[in-house]
């Protein structure tokens, strides 16, 4: 057959299969009156969906749908991840109805701004909706991971009643559950491999055991996760889990498991290769001799990953000597130490790529992991004093070293006081796999501390210099030039974060006209208006979303948006704001703006208008 | 009822009384003016957070006129710190207490050191609960909710599990004793008579 027909009869083939059901072909007439066979599409279909199979990475897939119809289909059938980065881009059934075989789902809610009190908490973003939905069209969802979602108990409940074969839940950043929660899971789901409480926000009000829930017969658990639930728990039950899941690999618990429990756990699970140690400070009244707990970790000849350190008591920290040399991640970032109490630690840790920790450990510190932690790929740097200050324990000086010292390094989070652009300048040509990069002067407009020049150079070396660089966060005085530099050279950057940043709208302009890739633009008390929101319209739909709060957007500057885009909800909500007796305000205190194939949501509360 | 009885004594305790004042306006209305001061939303234990940084350090970014305002001159969300992760340094301090309310399924909680009188802990109430405001009524102070015209009694549970009126102890005795706080109709409250200083162990009702 030509070409031409060839592709003719696979249409029609394919009309024909979606009136009369996948599996039954009629022979059909093309235009050209020959009878096509359909058999040959059937059998090219079906090696399709095999090779797919083998198709993981969701961007890979989202390709191979756009090919034709036939492949469409043939994908949706064979993806078995569905990734849906924000819950309002799409329907739950719409989601479904596309892909029937789905055995794992990501479902991410609110925006990153949220977690810092810039969102109202009702705002939305529940899962009840999702939840139900799943529960008929994927009866054989086996993974869960949802992030800054709203989680009822009663959600907690559906799931695990109708997912018979459901292995591993992982929340993050999620809330509006509690105990009565947990406790459904971790009786029904007797399959449970992965139950992971991260940073979510878990209420006791019901002040269920959920521990003593799990199976008593023996558990298949091999991670949990719930290191960030701020009330107590019942220790025993928790002992006897350990002992019961001999394939538990993953352990955090929270601060309410002290030093002498710790060590009873660590006993009865010697294969662990990630251990979140909870308080790491003895009870209050010891009335044992002290643990072992060198020998502890000395069994633990399989542990790459320490967390927890709650309310370390420095003296223990040596315990941890016997790890040190294989371990990769280490996460001290609720550990007050400094850096005399880190640097025993940190010097044995050649092995280390990802490093979290407070800056009470000063710069001092951090040189000291700059002269050994040469496998560095991410370091988080927390402030122990979230005020604003003139002087703070790190500082440039700091990431100097770490830019001198972690060639390898990937990604950077670093809060600090103070900056100069030299230091910054620095690990732009020292750091070159550099990934992501955000850097967060807690003073407010401060300039270079040394040069009293604004903050612009250094960024602009980072967009500049870092070529796979696709996240950014900005902070300290910087001009509309800062700006420029990253529509200029940020072109694989997905991801924005600005705050109070930027002399007027030409800021964003540049940005928005510059960053073909740019994915997600958060953006708060900042001196952009419409005009700069404007800049935007031939973009908004190939982004997943924008928010921009106490900037000078109007709202006649948001419903132009929303009426010239179609596909792109515009939500704009006051919530915090004080107007002043008698003043009107056209400025809109949040605009949160982001692409849907749904159109405006029927669970926007009362304060949120879409436009 | 005297359990407010020691509002009016306690004095200002460098407390803004302008957000203590009547607002005039009908249930329902946009609430505008110092009302609005006392929207927060994030943890209870952001009280502090406001918002509004007054100024910034160097005079640029002048354009931020609108800054979200502020009741206690703190910015939100900044720095950029998960309200996790604030709260966690300062864990070992403070002394949180869940408050809830008769007829409504949420409890919210509370840091009593935060305050220094009964008038401060009734104003972060009535920022937590913001369906409530605080009415004075015949010289006392009163937890009402506007819609209905119902009262509220805040009660506490003490150390020995015994339910107590808020009010009668003197703040710092209250604070340390109480583990729990509940706003009861009053109503439901009737059955709770007012203690001396001196510990009775009966139980309420």
């Amino acid at each position: 057959m030509s070409e031409a027909q060839a592709q003719m009869s696979e249409d029609d083939a394919d009309l024909a299969a979606a009136a009369g059901g996948a599996s039954i072909r009629t022979a059909v007439v093309t235009t050209g009156g020959d009878y096509s066979s359909p058999y040959p599409d059937q059998v090219l279909e079906n090696v399709l969906e095999n090779v797919l199979i083998f198709l993981t990475s969701r961007r890979d897939r989202n390709a191979v749908s756009l090919v034709c119809k036939s492949w469409y289909r043939a994908e949706a059938l064979t993806r078995s991840e569905i990734y849906i980065g924000n819950c309002y881009s799409v329907s739950p059934r719409r989601a479904a109805e596309r892909f029937r075989r789905v055995r794992s789902v990501v479902l991410k809610g609110k925006p990153r701004f949220a977690d810092f009190s810039l969102m109202p908490p009702d705002w939305g973003a529940h899962f009840a909706p999702w939840v139900i939905e799943m529960a008929e069209a994927y009866r054989g969802l086996e993974k869960l991971y949802l992030k800054r979602m709203n989680v009822t108990d009663d959600d907690l409940a559906v799931m695990a009643r109708s997912f018979g074969n459901f292995r591993e839940l992982v929340l993050v950043c999620c809330e509006g559950f509690g105990t009565a929660g947990l406790a459904v899971v971790a009786s029904k789901c007797r399959q449970l491999r992965v139950f992971d409480l991260i940073e979510a926000e878990v209420s006791d009000d019901d002040e269920v055991d959920w521990l003593s829930c799990f199976p008593e017969s023996g558990t298949c658990l091999e991670s949990l996760i719930f290191d960030c639930v701020e009330f107590p728990i019942n220790f025993d039950a928790l002992e006897n889990l350990v002992a019961r899941s001999r394939s538990l690999k993953k352990l955090r618990v929270n601060r309410f498991v002290n030093l002498e429990q710790l060590h009873r756990l660590m006993i009865l699970a010697p294969q662990l290769t990630d251990l979140g140690t909870g308080s790491f400070s003895p009870q209050d009244h010891p009335i044992d001799q002290e643990p072992d707990l060198v020998s502890a970790f000395t069994a633990c000849r399989s542990l790459v990953s320490l967390s927890g350190f709650r309310e370390t008591v420095p003296d223990y920290l040596p315990a941890v000597y016997p790890v040190c040399a294989n371990i990769t991640s280490l996460n001290f970032s609720y550990a007050n130490i400094t850096a005399d109490e880190l640097k025993p630690v940190i010097r044995n840790c050649h092995k280390l790529q990802i490093f979290w920790v407070l800056d009470s450990v000063r710069d001092e510190g951090l040189q000291a992991v700059a002269a050994t932690c040469k496998d560095l790929r991410e370091l988080r740097v927390f402030p122990i004093d979230a005020t604003e200050d003139n002087v703070g324990p790190v500082s440039d000086v700091g990431l100097q070293a770490i830019s001198e010292g972690c060639k390898k390094l990937e990604s950077i989070l670093y809060f600090c006081q103070q900056m100069t652009n030299a230091a910054v300048i620095s690990m732009s040509n020292n750091c070159p796999d550099l990934v992501v990069f955000r850097l967060c002067i807690i003073g407010r407009y401060r300039p270079d501390h040394s040069t009293g020049e604004p903050m612009d150079e250094g960024f602009g070396a980072i967009v500049k210099n870092c070529k796979k660089l696709t996240r950014l966060a900005v902070s300290g005085l910087l001009t509309d030039k800062a700006f420029s530099y990253i529509g200029q050279y940020g072109k694989l950057v997905r991801t924005l974060s600005f705050a109070f940043a930027g002399d007027s709208d030409l800021g964003l302009k540049y940005v928005l006209e510059g960053c073909s890739k740019l994915e997600k633009l958060e953006i708060r008390d900042c001196p952009f208006g419409d005009s700069a929101l404007r800049s935007g319209l031939h973009h908004y739909h190939n982004m997943r979303f924008l928010w921009m709060s106490t900037c000078r957007v109007t709202r006649q500057g948001c419903r132009e948006i929303a009426q010239q885009i179609p596909r792109v909800i515009v939500e704009v909500f006051r919530w915090n704001q004080i107007l002043e007796e008698g003043e009107k305000s056209d400025l809109v205190d949040t605009l949160y703006l982001y692409r849907s194939l749904e159109g405006p949501r029927a669970d926007a509360p009362k304060f949120v208008n879409i436009l | 009822m005297s359990s407010m009885n020691n509002l009016s004594e306690s004095g200002k305790s460098g407390m803004n009384l302008k957000e203590t004042e009547l607002t005039l306006g009908l249930p329902g209305e946009p609430r505008v003016g110092k009302a609005c001061m006392k929207r927060v939303f994030s943890e209870t234990v952001d009280l502090e957070l406001g918002n509004s940084g007054k100024k910034d350090s160097s005079g640029s970014g002048s354009s931020m006129k609108k800054e979200s305002a502020t009741s206690r001159g703190k910015l939100v969300g900044w720095p950029p710190v998960r309200a996790h992760r604030k709260n966690i340094m300062t864990v070992k301090s403070g002394k949180y207490v869940k408050v809830g309310v008769d007829g409504a399924p949420y409890l919210r909680k509370v840091d009593l050191e935060l305050y220094n009188s009964y008038e401060q802990f009734l104003s972060a109430l009535e920022g937590l609960f913001t369906c409530f405001k605080i009415r004075t009524v015949l010289d006392e102070k009163k937890l009402m909710d506007p819609v209905n015209g119902v009262e509220y009694v805040p009660t506490y549970e003490d150390k020995d599990g015994d339910w107590m009126l808020v009010g009668d102890v003197p703040w710092k005795m209250f604070a340390e004793s109480c583990k729990r706080v509940r706003l009861m109709t009053r109503s439901e409250a009737i059955g709770l008579a007012p203690r001396p200083e001196t510990k009775c162990s009966s139980s309420s009702s």
